[in-house]
């Protein structure tokens, strides 16, 4: 390996696909939401026009380039394309608020974006300030032509850097590293802002090498594409398929939220890998009919996130008996970093969620005492902290943040997870719990305090606090406590419609509690035990 | 004839709106854009009236026309009780 990477085998993502390309062009690589099929050759050829696109419009190694866009092969298309041209591309959530989505786009400094025809308009019309020099529409009326099509028809093509290419070159001979950004995730943040998660090709791909280890996958595998791109589940789902030449179906958002329709989705697809979180499985076991579709062709179901309410994985376990379960555990900065297989069939006296388990090959794990920074001793509770090529450089733009979630020991960089677990001689790493105000929702990450500072945008509110509790179903069930500006009156349904506009979905509260004032400790600050027993917990 | 329009104001009231006063929900109010009605909640309103009116509800009926408000959901209900 040569220094600046010029080496052909430097872990690239976009080498995954090269390579695929090269030894099965013919092979489906993709079938969208709406049927459209693309060959790996297909895939690589577009991608390699969006790269050359990028390149034209002085793009160049390192720059972002956001995406607005519901999944599809066209997203798949630019994402490859993205990462040909030696760019980052930082995946937005294309139905969320309009000033989140303008504040990640102006936070990473996209220099382009692809954008889907009506969350552009609502961007223009909302943060136009925001708008990056190059915009590129993607899909709208059928028929007419849009930008996309002018990109596929005629841009040049920038296929893969040649082994030997001078750095100079311009277009083809664009040098690669395993050190470059890759992508951008952004998640929710405790002080409201959203924090941007920076991956670099060597993050993603020592977890993708792991996976190919663990999961052994062949081109005959049909892999789930259910995670928004945004979402860190995402990065198993694309490369694992396209690395080793297997097919992937992209499960469109609205399919994703329809348990029947997704249970015929399996079935008629004949999928043999399942990848979402708890949340989509526990309601594809109640609400997704799968009794009456009888055996599917699944072999691998895998889910991460979330704790799985043991009663719905054990239903599910019943419902589809032949394949193997793993639950994966890990945050975006460090991607999965342990791993359970689960035993099968659930035994009926389980009761406990299962754990989440020994270290995955490619990491370490430590356990620290959350006080006094010392190894806990065996058994004991303490914070995870992980080391390895697949944990995150840094939040984007937030250095201060970064070097808050990281220890030096024994010449190691070490990343505090937050999450407080317990090791079991046999069974691994058990999860605990948290000590901050983080809480998992449908598998999203979200930080009480971004929702409390979007209550606080509401003009009536003159103080907002926000609690989880855990709740059978959903997992957590979050409170919002309010307290209006006098002479301000406010009804549910009106805090439920102005949080569907200022938050995204994941964040709305399920119950809002107006109180005359917040209880406050006796250091003056909110009394969130209060709060929480005065919620009934 | 009509206890399902109590039904769905039921369940929404108690699973969407905990401690809100019935009167504030209208029968016409917006439930999916609004935030009312999320996708968790959506679909266990569709499995409250299977088990209710003894039907079952096709994946592709649960969509913004039929279950945009309480009336909407209704009328949708009435149009499948005739079919039968």
């Amino acid at each position: 390996m040569t220094r600046g990477g010029r080496s052909p085998d430097a872990p690239h993502l976009a080498a995954y696909l090269e390579a695929s390309a090269a030894r099965s062009p013919d092979h489906v690589a993709v079938v969208g939401p709406d049927g459209t099929a693309l060959t790996y050759r297909e895939l690589n050829e577009r991608a390699a026009r969006v790269a050359g696109f990028l390149r034209t419009a002085g793009v160049a190694r390192g720059d972002r380039v956001a995406l607005l866009l519901p999944k599809g092969t066209s997203s798949l298309t630019v994402i490859f394309g993205v990462l040909k041209a030696g760019a980052a591309y930082v995946p937005i959530d294309w139905s969320g608020p309009v000033d989140r989505n303008g504040r990640i786009l102006t936070e990473s400094g996209a220099v382009a974006v692809f954008a889907d025809p009506k969350p552009l308009a609502a961007l223009t019309a909302g943060a136009p300030a925001t708008l990056p020099r190059t915009v590129v529409v993607v899909g709208g009326p059928p028929g007419e032509r849009t930008a996309w099509d002018e990109v596929l028809a005629h841009a040049p093509m920038a296929h893969a850097p040649m082994a030997d290419a001078p750095m100079t070159q311009d277009g083809e001979g664009m040098a690669r590293s395993a050190a470059d950004l890759a992508y951008i995730l952004f998640t929710s943040g405790s002080t409201g802002v959203p924090k941007g998660v920076t991956l670099t090709h060597e993050n993603a791909t020592s977890f993708v090498d792991w996976c190919s280890e663990v999961f052994a996958p062949t081109p005959e595998d049909r892999f789930s594409s259910h995670a928004p791109f945004h979402f860190d589940l995402s990065v198993l789902d694309i490369y694992l398929p396209l690395k080793h030449g297997a097919a992937l179906f992209i499960v469109s958002e609205e399919l994703g939220q329809s348990p029947k329709k997704l249970a015929h989705f399996i079935a008629d697809h004949a999928l043999t890998v399942w990848y979402s979180t708890p949340s989509i499985l526990s309601l594809l076991t109640q609400f997704g009919g799968l009794e009456a579709l009888g055996k599917n062709a699944l072999r691998l179901v895998l889910f991460a996130g979330e704790v799985f309410p043991v009663k719905h994985l054990r239903k599910l376990v019943q419902l589809w008996p032949h394949a193997d379960y793993y639950n994966l555990y890990g945050p975006t900065e460090t991607n999965v970093c342990t791993f359970a297989r689960i035993p099968v069939p659930v035994p009926e006296e389980r009761a406990e969620p299962y754990p989440i388990g020994p270290v995955c090959a490619h990491c370490e794990a430590l356990v620290l005492d959350d006080e006094d920074g010392r190894e806990v001793a065996p058994g004991g509770e303490g914070l995870l902290y992980i080391t390895g090529p697949s944990v995150f450089r840094e939040y984007w733009g937030r250095p201060d943040l970064g070097a808050r979630c990281f220890i030096e020991r024994g010449g190691k960089r070490w990343y505090n997870t937050g999450d407080v677990v317990r090791e079991d001689a046999a069974a691994g790493f058990i999860y605990a719990g948290r000590r901050d105000r983080m809480v998992k929702r449908r598998g999203y990450r979200i930080e009480l305090g971004e929702i409390e500072r979007g209550l606080y945008t509401n003009e009536r509110v003159r103080e907002a606090a926000v609690i989880a509790v855990p709740e059978p179903d959903l997992g957590v069930k979050i409170i919002a406590f309010l307290s209006l500006r006098p002479g301000e009156r406010a009804s549910v349904i009106e805090m439920k419609q102005f949080c569907a506009r200022a938050l995204p979905s994941s964040m709305s509260p399920d119950v809002f509690t107006f109180v005359e004032a917040m209880p406050r400790t006796s250091t003056d600050k909110t009394d969130y035990q209060a709060l929480v027993r005065l919620a009934g917990g | 004839m009509n206890e399902i329009r109590a039904v769905v104001r039921d369940f929404i009231l108690s699973n969407c709106l905990p401690g809100e006063s019935p009167e504030n929900l209208t029968d016409d109010a917006a439930l999916r854009t609004s935030g009312i009605l999320d996708s968790m909640t959506t679909l266990k309103l569709v499995s409250e009236i299977e088990k209710t009116e003894g039907i079952e509800i096709e994946a592709h009926e649960v969509d913004d026309e039929n279950f945009r408000s309480v009336d909407d959901i209704v009328a949708f209900v009435e149009r499948r009780r005739a079919a039968r």
